[in-house]
This record gives structure tokens, sequence and C-alpha cells, in this order.
């Protein structure tokens, strides 16, 4: 007879593993990845190939020669990272940007951490940050999207994004209602994602679609999303209220720019958010209103990662300041 | 909507093989190795020499602490020899080994099978039989009963809770005694409402077993007081703590024990335990044991002697499967993995389980994904996660600062982490040193 194996309990596991959970994560960007070849066509093909690719490999080079540690390329999060930084730049983007993206990406935000779940900052993100502050007109002429079979808005082949068009126009002392015509409108092509912007942002619904099945694989839970899409209505909101000539509708943010790639996708990234449910919702919130704030105020239209990667860095602060509700500590009954 | 409690839990493949196999009973071992400390608390004292004669049911070792509990013969025959044999822990400790002839009861003990309704004793009468009879509970934890019937002054207990709800995958022992044993079992629970001075027994069966629900509800109409409750399957609803907050909807606070919130709780075998020893005189000496495994030939429930080595168990269960990689005393989320098959049955052994070789191993550990799932499902609201770096980093301050001794050790974090982390394994080794610190803070 062999011998009796010992070990402490329990013995036996769930059939999850950090891999199912990271393929969950690459499906659920399938719908988005057909929109963004749906509209930007062999271009968006190429971006998203490319940085997958280029992540892969970096892991690859940096844990075979730098590290020398067991390779883990295939565990599905340089995967992710490779999409999300596809998603969160233009088309047409030269290969060798895309490039330097995947290095800083992986290599500076991951692995000079330590790898998967040792990062402080969603990898992505500080891909995209550092592209959008080295490269500014690159990572700013976004083509205008032509659907397969179909024909585009404009006869321009670059155009900018609907928060630009907002941002410049209003700088320009025009109001909200005079620039609302020069913006594709909400249902048919912002939910859908017939506007201007970084290959995978433009499709809320497609992006949506998506977060579904992570909820409901448990994947991600409705705190920091719920929280983060709560904070953008009831700030911006408050802001519209006041003045709708100069402040732009709830519903404009939630469709336009990052916002459903950001609140879904990179908020929810286990690894640079908050454990407890409370620490999510404040995780949540806060970005939320860094995001209009950056929005409406800032230098910049777009404000959905510099507010991630903000909240980022409070992580450690939420997690301890917020703890989980101990048992014997709700009111005897 | 069905009761359960509130934070945490989760739901492993239940796989209860046996819960169709009605109770039979186990042939008398030829040796019966029976430990003196088969009981959370002091060991007992040993009363027998080498070569004495022992009959069924004598006392041989006796509870002399205060949170102890006497031992008696399983078996009729002669003392062989008082050495250390190894236990369900792992450890060689002292047992009396008997060498079995014949099978000859002590006198005053009632064999049959009559059911005996009438409760003659009076409350303190009760507490001293149980204490007398030695015995434990029956769940797993095996405090003594006596000790645990006795209400500390200041305090008062106002719902006896029974707990059946057999939350561990696998087992079935206390399903089956409910089928088989129902009414005896209500007598003892009628018994401990006497020993406790409640007039309220309520009792806790997780809805995945119907037919006891229905069974003992039937039955409870006949008694005064009981009520039966079906609970929402949600592992570890059997926790002490957990049962208490299903039911009555009170948190035990942290390091106190129910009677704080005015509860009891007993196990449902250990009514069945207790209806013997007072109605039948018959001391804690058998208990029903689950046999099983994804591989075994035969699975089924056992009514086994205490020191029956388990290789005659699994004997009985159609031998050894040839995959077996690890045989577990009690269930797969809190029971202990056995070195021996030669490890006797005690008070506490609930089930033996056999798992193949290919579940039995642990897969590769990864890096924490900071994913929170152990501290979603940890029923105590802990942070397993963080308990885990604390202990690592040996930040004695912290670990107890983050509550490590609320740990019930049920096992739900390991179980659902998707990187494989040993959470329990470390959260063990960090409760020990924390015992250790507060014993030495407690002598200064």
């Amino acid at each position: 007879m062999n011998l009796l194996r010992v070990s402490g309990s329990p013995h036996v596991h769930t059939d999850n593993s950090v891999k199912k959970i990271m393929y969950g994560v690459v499906y659920a960007m399938v719908p988005a990845i057909m929109v963004s070849v749906y509209f930007f066509g062999l271009d968006a093909v190429r971006v998203i190939v490319l940085s997958v690719v280029a992540c892969m490999l970096v892991e690859f080079l940096i844990q075979k020669y730098v590290l020398k540690t067991t390779i883990t390329i295939w565990d599905g999060s340089a995967m992710i990272t490779g999409i999300l930084l596809a998603f969160n730049v233009p088309s047409n983007l030269p290969w060798w940007i895309i490039m330097i993206g995947a290095i800083v990406s992986i290599g500076v935000a991951k692995m000079s951490f330590g790898g998967l779940g040792k990062n402080m900052f969603n990898p992505a993100l500080v891909g995209r940050v550092f592209l959008l502050i080295s490269f500014p007109v690159q990572m700013t002429s976004w083509p205008i999207p032509v659907p397969i079979g179909g024909t585009a808005l404009t006869d321009a082949i670059t155009g900018p994004t609907p928060l630009g068009i907002m941002k410049e126009g209003l700088a320009a002392g025009k109001t909200v209602q005079d620039i609302m015509p020069d913006i594709p409108n909400y249902v048919q092509n912002l939910m859908t994602g017939f506007q201007g912007g970084s290959l995978g942002e433009v499709s809320a619904i497609a992006l949506i679609l998506g977060a579904i099945y992570m909820l409901i694989r448990k994947i991600i839970t409705w705190h920091t999303p719920g929280a983060y899409i709560g904070s953008v209505v009831i700030f911006s909101g408050i802001l519209w209220l006041v003045d709708p000539s100069q402040y732009v509708d709830p519903l404009f943010h939630l469709v336009t720019g990052g916002m459903m790639l950001g609140v879904f996708y990179m908020a929810t990234d286990m690894v640079s958010s908050p454990m407890s449910a409370k620490g999510q919702l404040i995780f949540g919130a806060g970005a939320g209103i860094l995001t209009i704030l950056i929005r409406v105020f800032g230098a910049y239209p777009e404000g959905v990662s510099f507010a991630i990667l903000i909240m980022n860095g409070f992580v450690p602060l939420i997690d301890r300041a917020f703890k989980p509700v101990r048992f014997g500590e709700m009111v005897k009954g | 909507m069905l009761k359960t409690f509130k934070l945490g839990g989760v739901h492993p493949a239940e796989n209860k093989l046996t819960v169709d196999k009605s109770i039979s009973v186990l042939p008398i071992p030829k040796i019966a190795s029976i430990p003196f400390s088969q009981h959370l608390g002091a060991p007992a004292k040993v009363l027998v020499n080498r070569g004495d004669e022992v009959k069924v049911g004598q006392l041989i070792a006796k509870g002399e602490a205060f949170i102890s509990a006497n031992i008696h013969s399983s078996v009729s025959g002669k003392v062989q020899k008082i050495d250390n044999v190894v236990d369900t822990s792992g450890f060689r400790r002292p047992a009396v080994v008997i060498a079995v002839e014949g099978d000859e009861w002590a006198e005053g003990i009632d064999r049959s099978e009559t059911i005996n309704k009438e409760i003659s004793l009076s409350q303190k009468e009760i507490i001293q039989k149980i204490n007398e009879m030695g015995v434990v509970g029956l769940g797993g934890a095996t405090f003594p009963s006596h000790v645990k019937l006795m209400v500390p002054e200041g305090k008062k207990a106002e719902v006896l809770i029974i707990n059946g709800v057999e939350c561990e995958p696998y087992l079935t022992s206390d399903h089956r005694l409910m089928l088989e044993k129902g009414e005896e079992m209500l007598v003892g629970v009628q018994i401990l409402k006497i020993a406790l001075g409640v007039n309220k027994a309520m009792i806790g069966i997780e809805n995945n077993k119907p037919d006891a629900i229905k069974h003992l509800s039937e039955l409870a109409s006949q008694f005064e007081g009981i009520e039966v409750y079906g609970l929402k399957v949600k592992y570890p609803q059997g926790a002490e703590k957990q049962l208490i907050k299903a039911l009555i909807n009170r948190e035990v606070p942290s390091g106190k024990l129910p009677i704080e919130v005015g509860a009891v709780v007993n196990n449902a075998g250990t009514a069945y335990a207790v209806y013997q020893a007072i109605q039948k005189n018959k001391p804690l000496i058998e208990r029903v044991v689950t046999i099983t495994g994804k591989s075994v030939k035969d699975p089924g429930n056992f009514m086994v002697r205490i020191g029956t080595p388990i290789s005659e168990l699994i004997e009985a269960a159609g031998g050894l499967p040839e995959d077996t990689g690890k045989v577990i005393g009690g269930g797969p989320m809190m029971g202990k993995a056995l070195n021996s098959l030669e490890v006797p049955v005690v008070k506490g052994t609930s089930g033996i389980l056999i798992m193949p070789d290919e579940e039995a191993g642990r897969e590769e550990v990864l890096h924490c994904i900071r994913c929170g799932k152990c501290t979603h499902v940890c029923p105590m609201g802990l942070e397993p996660y963080l308990l885990e770096k604390v202990v690592m980093a040996e930040d004695w301050e912290r670990t107890e600062k983050e509550k490590v001794m609320d740990c019930i050790e049920c096992g739900s974090c390991h179980y659902t982490c998707p990187a494989n982390r040993p959470l329990l394994d470390y959260i063990r080794l960090g409760k020990n040193k924390m015992g250790q610190i507060m014993r030495n803070r407690a002598k200064k």
C-alpha cells in the first residue's frame, strides 16, 4: 500500500482557480472586441494582437531572463493587460508605441512589483497614461469609425471624441445645447459604439454585456461599479441641475469616453482594488467623483484612467480603514 | 424564507453517498484500544491494570478534572496493556488496550429496544448521571456534556438548540440517527431541557434532509416545547455560533460562550447518547460512524464500539480501495487526515472518509490576487488573506488585533481560494502562537 497523505483541513477545494477567473475576464471582453473590429476594421485586430503578444512576450522575457522564475504567461493576466491596453488606445497607433506601452504596463507596473497579485496600480492603465503623456499627438488622433459595409459620419479620417468636442466647445464659450448637434445621438450611436474614441471603449452595450457575464460568474461584484456609476450620476447630475447650459447630463458622461470600460473592467481589477465590500464602495465613489472633476474642471477631456490610478494608490489605506463586519459586532437580535 | 446565518459561507459538493444506508452494527473487534483522552480537557485517570478483566460498560478511566469525562470499556475481556497508541490526533497517546473475550455486559444496563419516555430524575441527578456515563458532545468538538449543562452563575439559559445540521459533506451519521432513532432522540432532548431548566428546544436541520425534517416534525408534535426548523443549505451552519445566529438571530460575542446569548447547543447524536445514559443506564461506549468515499466499494453507516480500529470499519465497507490517497477522520472540511489505519474510533469520530489519491493532493500555490473571496466567505467576518500575511510576518500584535482567535477553523477560506493558498494552515499556526502568548500573559 502507498503511504497515506497527511495535511491540514480542508481536504476539498473549489474548482475555481486564478486561471479560470482571468480567462473569464478575457471572455467578457469578446463582445467589445467584436464591436471594435466592426467599427475600426483590421486596424483593431492589428492593435489587439500586437498588444497581447507584446505583453505576453515582455512577461516571458522578464520571467525567463531577469527573474529566472516560473513562466506564468498562460495564466491569462498578461492577456487581459494586453487587451485592456489595446482597448485604451486609438486603432491607428504605430506598432512601436504599442510595444512601449506593453513594456511599461508589464515591465514597470506589474513585474517590478513582483508580478500578478503584487502590483499596486492597474498595469494597463499605467501603460495607457504613460503613452498619453509621452505621445499626446498619436494618442489623441482617433480614427473616425467606419462600420463594416457602412459609411462614416464625416469625410475626415480622424476626429475628436464626443468628450473632446464638448470640452473644446465649452472652452470656446458655447453652451451644451449649441454643441449637442455636433455629437452623435445617444441611443443609436453612443450606446452601440458609433463614436470616435479608443478602440475598446466606444460601445457601452458590448461592455455592459461582458460585465453582466462577469457578475453572473461572480468574477466581479456590484460594489465597485455600482458606487462608481452612482457617484458619477449624482455628482454630474448636481452640476447639470445647477446649470444645464454649462454642464452636460449624467447619461452623456456614462456612455462616452472610457467610462464603461473603466467602471467594469479596470476599477474592478481585483489586485488593485480594495478587499472589503465597504472599501469597494468608497473606492468606486471616489473614482466617480475624481472622473467628473477631471472631465469638467481638468485639462484633459477624459478622466477615468487618472481617477482609477489615483484611487489605486489609496487602496492600502482603504483596506486598513474599512474592515468587514465581524461576527458578534452586529446588534443582538 | 428558510432560516440561515448571515455572514459568509460556502457550498461544497455534498456527496452524501450513504444517505440511504441504514445503520448496521459492526462486529465487535478482537482488540480494542480505548484512549484516555477522547474529549476536550484533561485526560481521564486510568483505573485498571494490566491483566484485569473488564466488562462492557465498566468504568476504566475517571475524569477527575473539572473539564474531563469518564471513559468506559466498550468490550469485555482482559486488559492486555496500557500503552501509547496513535489516535485520531496523529500522536501516540495513552490508551487501554483490551483483548476481547465474548460480550459480557456490566450489570444494570438496559439493552432492550423498548422506548422509555418517563423521565424520573431531577435536574441535578440528570447532570450527575450524564457526567457518570461519560457523555461528550458528539458533533466533533467532544466537549464534556455535563459541563455544558451547568449554567454559570449570573447567566440564564433560555433555549436549547439541537444541532441536526450535519453540514460536512459526505457524513450521514446524524441524518441516519435522526431517521432511525428519532423518538429516543426527542426523549433525550426533553431530558436536556430539564437539565438546563428551559422549556423550549429548537432542532435545526438543513434542507437537504427533508425526510429527517418531516420525521422529526411529526414526532415532535407528541412532545411539548420542541420545534423543528429546516435551514437553507450552507456550510458551516453546523458551527455553534452560526447555528445560533440562524435559529434565534443572536450573535455570540467574540471570545464568549453561547450561554452569553441564552443558548446552549447540543448535537443530535448527543441527545441520543443522553437518552441512552439516563433512560437505559448505558454509558457512551458506541456511536454511529459513516464510512464513505468515492472509491469505497460498500460505503455505509455503522454502530461502532469505541476503540475499534478503523481498519475493521474499512473492511466492513469492502476494504481499502486501490487508489486511496488519504484517510480522514471526520468530513472533508474539518476532518483530520489520519496517518495510520489502526487508529481507534473514539467518541468524536463521526465518519471515516477515504479519498482517492488524485483528489487528495494540493494544487500549486500562487500569489494572492486579492480577489477577496476568503473575506467574503468567512463566517466570522475575518480577513484570512490578512491573517496569513501577519502570521507569516510573525507580527503577533497585529495577529491578535485582527481577531485570529475568533477563527472557527471551518476551512471555507482555504476551500474557496483560487490561488490555492493554505490560509487555514497559517491561521492555525497563528492561533497556536497566540494561545502560547495568552497563557504566558495570564501567568504574569
